[in-house]
């Protein structure tokens, strides 16, 4: 062989080898994540958005949490106590809490957490109304002194929903509450990888050896947080719906977060997969009107459409599969400890033609209603068609416009009149554990242009009421305050609940540990044969 | 040529400038509040107002587009509002997937529609011309995520030859970067071997009718010399444009494959932060495209120079 062809030969051999050169197999078990949306804000304090949130139970760890019956456990706490006159909580934090870059967590660092978050949450800020001071007596030990009796301080710092109180080094949480943080140093059973962060692409997050769970079974954000995997990747450049499920059948991916209702079938049908129950309330879908414009600054208008605002055509149009809708005429979701049908009778008991009595009744002008449909938002879209008609049915007139989900968020926060771009309605979704509270229900917050959430609905009688639930301390007080709460809800026309729904989640056969969690949540989970 | 050049490169200032001010305006005046986006669906409007000050939107527009104009001549396209990263940075990351992309569908193209193209001029009126005519048709009208969606059924699902989605990186390997690359490639590239395949047949035929091909042939040269070196060569210069264009047009219009593919590249990184009315990133990634057209089009046409001797600047 000449020199020449010798080294051809080599070259070839080296091209060969890098060509199909792979990077060494880790040994580690990934779990491998399709979430429901992009991942772009790792302040779950700064945003409300779900993804956010999600992140943050990954990384940090909370003070209480809500089991799946809605009851508050403890989690980081190991016990607490509560004065004769409920002025005075001390709390005790459990033993072996240590954040991710080995400091252990301290009442400094949970005090510093909740005066952040209590900054950012509509929950939060309520609370702190209550709140005169907090300390720590010692390491492990706070107190919070309330001014006066508060009967929702568990429910708040307990609360599974959107802008967790989630526990950060106080170094962090000292972060002013309207920037976002850039040290993701948590004291959850995941490490976030910084360095392997890629917006829009993926998010990575490494089993945290070093977390003590507690000893008591998983369920919701309570109990024993055991991790079996090593690493979880999210991947948030698969947004395609139809590519995910895909990916889930040829297993490049472990789970999908957020199945679409299209697919139902498919995976139901195919005897790799499988569907895993990890919720027991679900979500709710909802209609906003806007008070402050004609013709919803008239209550009988908006009772009108109320009494036209039959559940089963909405569940039907975007659900479509049975077994995973429920109407309940709620505003708090069936099942959660307010979930009582007190107060609903105007829309669970009502039909068109007491809709169309209602609206010739309230002297309604004619004013087209206008609702914003949003079209890139499968989960939602088609519930503006199905409003639409029915107030048609019931004698509205309606400008039903269309434009993305992004314009809708803009534009639903402008108080203008309807013709310099304001609107009447929008329709949306809520995961149950942002509704099923009186106090935390954004659509009920009634102080009019004061109100935390768009809509600006006006009514003394509603506020007082829930002042009073954030007083009460005895549960049977608080229940019948809830149904009040309702029943002026309904009267005054807040909003309309449009009926409950499972958002399906798909996972791999060899995937096992699902348990209620009402979230997505990626513990406990185990992953065989990877 | 020197001065060509510079005179090209000088051009392409006011066309970036132009740029520049329409997409700023263009943005504003689109519905939509990227603060409201930031803030999540449970926001209050209080909070939305200070995330709006925050970001300095509260700013006039003429304010808005002097700071960003600013900061645009030292070369910082700002910071996204969406993912709170520089955006040189998340375009940097971003460049890789769909670079890779746009040239492994495009010499894939190449490789086939070129050869194809000139078979088709040479067999004009045989089976082979009208099969590529048939396919070419078939090529412009299937929409892209069609033949996407069936490539992945039969090549991954059924066959299991093929990945269904994702991206490796070029540090990796070459195996995984072609691995995960080729399906996409195949799918992008069906549109442009069509339109390649048809110009080259197009100029191929003009050329081949040409007093010296006749010669050549007459000269006794091989069929194969004839038709490459005289033919093709000749027809070379819409060609070359054609492939020019579809570079181009191909590292800003990858959005729809990147998305069925999940390849976390421009596209996908434009679609999203529209969708989140990202200005900053909007903007960076806008100009950007608008630069490697004008950079693609000023290199075709240094190009013709190679190709066609008779061509002077």
């Amino acid at each position: 062989m000449s020199l020449l062809n010798r080294f051809s030969a080599a070259a070839a051999f080296a091209a060969l080898t890098w060509i199909t050169s792979t990077p060494a197999m880790a040994q580690a078990t990934v779990l491998r994540v399709v979430p429901h949306s992009n991942l772009a804000i790792l302040d779950p304090i700064w945003t409300t958005a779900y993804m956010s949130r999600n992140h943050g139970y990954m990384i940090y760890d909370t003070l209480f949490g809500t089991d799946e019956n809605a009851k508050i456990k403890p989690q980081m706490v190991e016990s607490w106590t509560e004065s004769l006159d409920h002025r005075l909580w001390t709390f005790k934090l459990r033993k072996g809490l240590e954040f991710h870059d080995g400091k252990p967590v301290t009442a400094d660092d949970v005090i510093a957490s909740l005066q952040r978050w209590g900054k950012r949450d509509a929950m939060g800020q309520a609370l702190f109304t209550f709140v005169q001071r907090m300390d720590s007596p010692a390491p492990d030990t706070f107190r919070i002194f309330l001014g006066e009796a508060c009967g929702f301080l568990l429910e708040a710092i307990g609360k599974p929903g959107s802008s967790v109180p989630f526990i950060m080094p106080k170094r962090v949480a000292d972060t002013d509450a309207f920037k976002q943080i850039d040290d993701y140093t948590g004291s959850g059973p995941y490490i976030f990888k910084k360095d392997e962060f890629k917006p829009g692409d993926k998010a990575v997050y490494l089993k945290n050896t070093k977390y003590v769970p507690r000893s008591e079974p998983p369920s919701g954000t309570t109990g024993s947080k055991n991790v079996y995997v090593d690493r979880v990747e999210w991947n948030l450049a698969l947004r395609d719906a139809q590519a995910q499920v895909n990916a889930l059948q040829k297993g490049e991916v472990d789970i999908i977060e957020s199945l679409g209702f299209d697919f139902y079938e498919t995976v139901k049908a195919d005897t790799n997969l499988q569907m895993p129950k990890y919720a027991t309330y679900g979500l709710q879908y909802m209609a906003r009107f806007n008070h402050l414009h004609k013709p919803f600054d008239n209550v009988k208008v908006r009772q009108a459409a109320i009494a036209a605002f039959s559940q089963e055509p909405f569940l039907r149009a975007q659900v479509g599969v049975k077994e995973l809708y429920r109407p309940c005429y709620s505003m708090f979701v069936c099942g959660t400890p307010y979930g009582g049908l007190v107060g609903s009778d105007i829309q669970a008991k009502s039909n068109m033609k007491k809709a169309q009595e209602l609206l010739k009744a309230s002297g309604y002008d004619g004013t087209p209603i206008v609702i914003m449909k949003p079209t890139d938002l499968a989960a939602i879209q088609k519930l503006p068609d199905v409003a639409a008609q029915l107030l048609r049915q019931a004698g509205f007139k309606v400008d039903l416009q269309a434009m993305d989900w992004q314009t809708l968020v803009g534009r639903r926060a402008k108080k203008d009149p309807i013709d310099k771009g304001g609107w009447h309605m929008f329709l949306t979704s809520w995961t149950a554990f942002d509704v099923w509270n009186p106090i935390g229900n954004p659509a009920l917050d009634s102080r009019g242009e004061k109100s935390t959430w768009f809509g600006w609905a006006t009514d003394e009688k509603l506020v007082g009421l829930r002042n009073e639930l954030m007083r009460a301390t005895d549960p049977a007080a608080k229940k019948k305050l809830g149904e009040q709460i309702q029943t002026r809800a309904f009267e005054i026309g807040t909003h309309a609940p449009l009926g409950e729904y499972d958002q399906p989640m798909a996972a791999r056969k060899n995937i096992s540990g699902f348990f209620i969690t009402n979230g997505n949540i990626y513990w406990n989970l185990k992953k065989t044969g990877a | 040529m020197f001065k060509f050049l510079a005179r090209r490169l000088l051009s392409t200032l006011p066309v970036l400038l132009v740029v520049a001010v329409l997409v700023f305006l263009m943005l504003r005046l689109t519905p939509g509040d990227p603060a409201a986006v930031l803030a999540g669906d449970a926001a209050s409007t209080e909070q939305i107002a200070q995330i709006r000050t925050g970001l300095g939107l509260d700013r006039s527009i003429p304010a808005q587009f002097a700071i960003w104009a600013g900061r645009l001549a030292t070369g910082d396209l700002g910071q996204s509002y969406y993912y709170k990263t520089p955006v040189t940075t998340l375009i940097g990351q971003r460049l890789e997937p769909t670079v890779s992309l746009a040239l492994v569908t495009i010499t894939l193209a190449v490789l086939l529609a070129v050869p194809l193209g000139v078979l088709a001029a040479w067999r004009f009126g045989g089976w082979l011309d009208r099969l590529l005519m048939g396919f070419s048709v078939l090529g412009f009208s299937i929409p892209v995520f069609v033949l996407a969606y069936c490539l992945i059924w039969l090549v991954s699902l059924k066959l299991g030859w093929l990945p269904v989605q994702g991206y490796k990186r070029l540090a990796d390997g070459v195996g995984p970067w072609l691995y995960h690359l080729t399906l996409p490639a195949i799918t992008l590239s069906v549109v442009y071997i069509a339109l390649i395949a048809r110009v080259t047949r197009a100029a191929v035929l003009e050329t081949l009718g040409e007093d010296y091909i006749r010669t050549a042939r007459a000269k006794g040269l091989p069929e194969a010399k004839v038709l490459l070196r005289h033919a093709l060569a000749n027809a070379a210069v819409p060609i070359i444009t054609v492939i020019g264009i579809g570079v181009a047009l191909l590292i800003g219009g990858v959005v729809v494959t990147e998305s069925v593919y999940a390849i976390p590249g421009l596209g996908r990184l434009t679609v999203d932060a529209v969708l989140a009315r990202d200005f900053p990133t909007i903007q960076g990634v806008i100009l950007l495209f608008s630069f490697i057209y004008v950079g693609v089009n000023l290199l075709v046409d240094l190009s013709y120079v190679f190709f066609d001797p008779r061509i002077r600047y």
